[in-house]
């Protein structure tokens, strides 16, 4: 497969919710050979599982869909390839969906690969009866206490499955649950013939698949010194210049807004990080602390030295599962003595709520002063400032549905019933939510199944 | 020696972590990462955090870049998707370590450039 001596792999989606400019802007503003994109959050797949049951149609990423739309013609005409785990738990609705899309632009010939595989949640019982415990990595409990609420089971994938869909033509990649590194590796493992047991090229690919994975927090998006960062309206989000001997720059296109700099890139390396030694993945372990990270020119930023070692003989499994309802909402309370008038208001909801049963204890409710010291609570702001207004935020959360409902309608009537200056209320009286719980865990990897199957349009 | 914050001397970067969150400080200069790497330890963080994160504090180093990187175990109110905090995810507990004031020795003060 190796040939070209420079591949260019971009991100464009850094997680569910992402601009839709950063992908469009990519594929029109500079040269591009991968476009990678990130949908999934963690609680993301439990809320495509739910869409599925009730419509089996759904349970992917839409927004994907009409990003494709927008941007087919651009992609065809540059010979663009497009990675995105858009596939949620329904992959090959989301495929159809794209053919119908390719149809619309009188596309022929669109190699689509679906890669599957993550999706354990209908093995999780087989599994168990394995030997499988899916103990919570956070907590050791055991799986069986919440097995009856479990929504969904999704393997984190490695990037080979990614480089195979590749190597068999496919100009868009749709996955599911896979590490968000994963999508920047797999090109790298198709473009330069990456084995499996070259762990420093592995590592270096994970590394810059890492710094990119968030999008524009490494182009100078959530950056310290925000002052510095130009036209941030127009941010452009990062590029990969990846070299087959794992040495990579950095960069963004020309012309567009932001900033690439050792410290930028440096900020990303942080983000989420853990024992930097020790980054581990389903590829490789990698080690943030062998790179060396060089400013290159302007807006680029050359990272070398990347060291690796064998993976372990685990993948991490992300399961979500039924873990009660909250609520929430919010007023908007002014001055004059803002701060104490919504220390009463809070006090009054929790009363009326008493005075018709509705007890919460101290871990089931909850209060907040916006603007009084909240973010930084005890460090800056607090009762010694008179805000000229303050948001009295409060919320519950319990196993009880109808309790934790109960709490929305006492929040309101604070308006007229409450001392003066109370407002905003415009988002009405707040409904209970389910609350999905978050349940990592290990299985072997020799249960793993992944398959690849390529569609044409 | 002057009193002063450390975003003087250091930047930072925060997001969710499990139950809790990390927080990378990232020195200006060299002067000021073997500073940090003295003054900066895991127990300052956790009494500067004690408001926030009710939990332990473990600290990385990353010599390459210059990073001092905390976890702080419990930082979310209860983690994840149950919590009811504004800032469930950690987004803001960079910005807020950077507002300890550290006694900051003057040539470290003066190796940071700008």
């Amino acid at each position: 497969m190796a040939g070209k001596n420079k591949v260019l792999i971009a991100n464009g989606q850094g997680f569910w919710g992402d601009s839709i400019l950063g992908p469009i802007r990519l594929v029109n503003e500079g040269p591009l050979d991968y476009l990678t994109l990130d949908y999934l959050a963690e609680v993301t797949l439990s809320i495509m599982q739910k869409l599925r049951s009730r419509d089996p149609s759904k349970g992917y990423a839409t927004d994907f869909v009409r990003l494709i739309d927008r941007i087919l013609p651009q992609m065809m005409e540059k010979d663009i390839k497009v990675i995105a785990n858009a596939g949620g738990v329904n992959p090959h609705a989301c495929k159809d969906a794209l053919l119908e899309v390719a149809a619309k632009h009188g596309v022929k010939g669109l190699k689509i690969a679906v890669v599957e595989g993550d999706d354990i949640l209908h093995r999780l019982d087989d599994l168990m009866a394995a030997g499988e415990s899916f103990a919570n990595m956070d907590t050791g409990a055991d799986l069986s206490g919440v097995r009856d609420t479990v929504s969904s089971a999704n393997v984190y994938m490695g990037a080979f499955p990614i480089a195979e869909a590749l190597d068999g033509g496919a100009q868009i990649v749709l996955t599911g649950r896979g590490t968000d590194p994963g999508l920047v590796l797999g090109p790298m493992i198709h473009e330069f013939g990456w084995k499996e047991d070259e762990f420093d090229l592995l590592a270096a690919g994970t590394i810059a698949g890492h710094m990119v994975e968030c999008g524009a927090q490494c182009t100078g998006g959530n950056y310290t010194d925000w002052r510095k960062i130009p036209d941030m309206a127009r941010i452009g989000y990062p590029i990969i210049e990846a070299t087959a001997d794992g040495s990579f720059t950095i960069t963004k296109h020309e012309g567009t807004g932001g900033l690439v700099d050792v410290s930028t890139v440096t900020h990303q390396l942080c983000y989420e990080m853990g024992d930097p030694n020790d980054y581990l993945g389903p590829d490789c372990r990698a080690d943030f602390t062998s790179v060396s990270l060089a400013q290159d020119g302007p807006d680029r930023v050359r990272v070398t030295g990347a060291k690796g070692s064998a993976p372990t003989e685990t993948l991490k499994v992300s399961i979500s599962y039924h873990e009660g309802w909250k609520s929430s909402g919010q007023l908007t309370i002014s001055g004059p003595e803002a701060l104490d008038k919504a220390r009463l208001c809070a006090d009054i909801v929790w009363e009326r709520l008493a005075f018709d049963g509705a007890v919460y204890s101290t871990e089931e409710r909850f209060e907040e002063f916006v603007g009084a010291g909240v973010c930084h609570e005890g460090i800056a702001g607090g009762t010694d400032s008179d805000p000229a207004e303050v948001i009295l935020r409060m919320g519950v959360r319990g196993p009880d549905r109808a309790k934790v409902d109960r709490f929305g309608t006492e929040l309101v009537p604070l308006v007229t019933s409450g001392p003066p200056g109370v407002t905003g209320f415009a988002g009405g009286r707040p409904k209970a939510t389910e609350v999905i719980g978050f349940w990592p865990a290990l299985m072997h990897k020799r249960h793993l199944e992944t398959s690849v199957s390529v569609f044409e349009s | 020696m002057t009193k002063t914050t450390l975003s003087r001397i250091a930047m930072a970067r925060s997001g969710d972590k499990g139950e809790g969150s990390n927080v990378g400080v990232m020195a200006r200069s060299d002067a000021a990462y073997a500073f940090l790497k003295e003054a900066l330890t895991a127990e300052v963080v956790r009494a500067h955090m004690a408001s926030i994160n009710t939990g332990a504090v473990t600290r990385y180093e990353a010599d390459n870049v210059g990073v001092l990187n905390f976890i702080l175990h419990n930082s979310l109110g209860g983690g994840g998707s149950a919590s009811l905090k504004t800032d469930a995810q950690g987004k803001t507990h960079g910005l807020a370590v950077l507002r300890l004031e550290l006694d900051i020795p003057d040539e470290v003060l003066a190796s940071v450039t700008e």
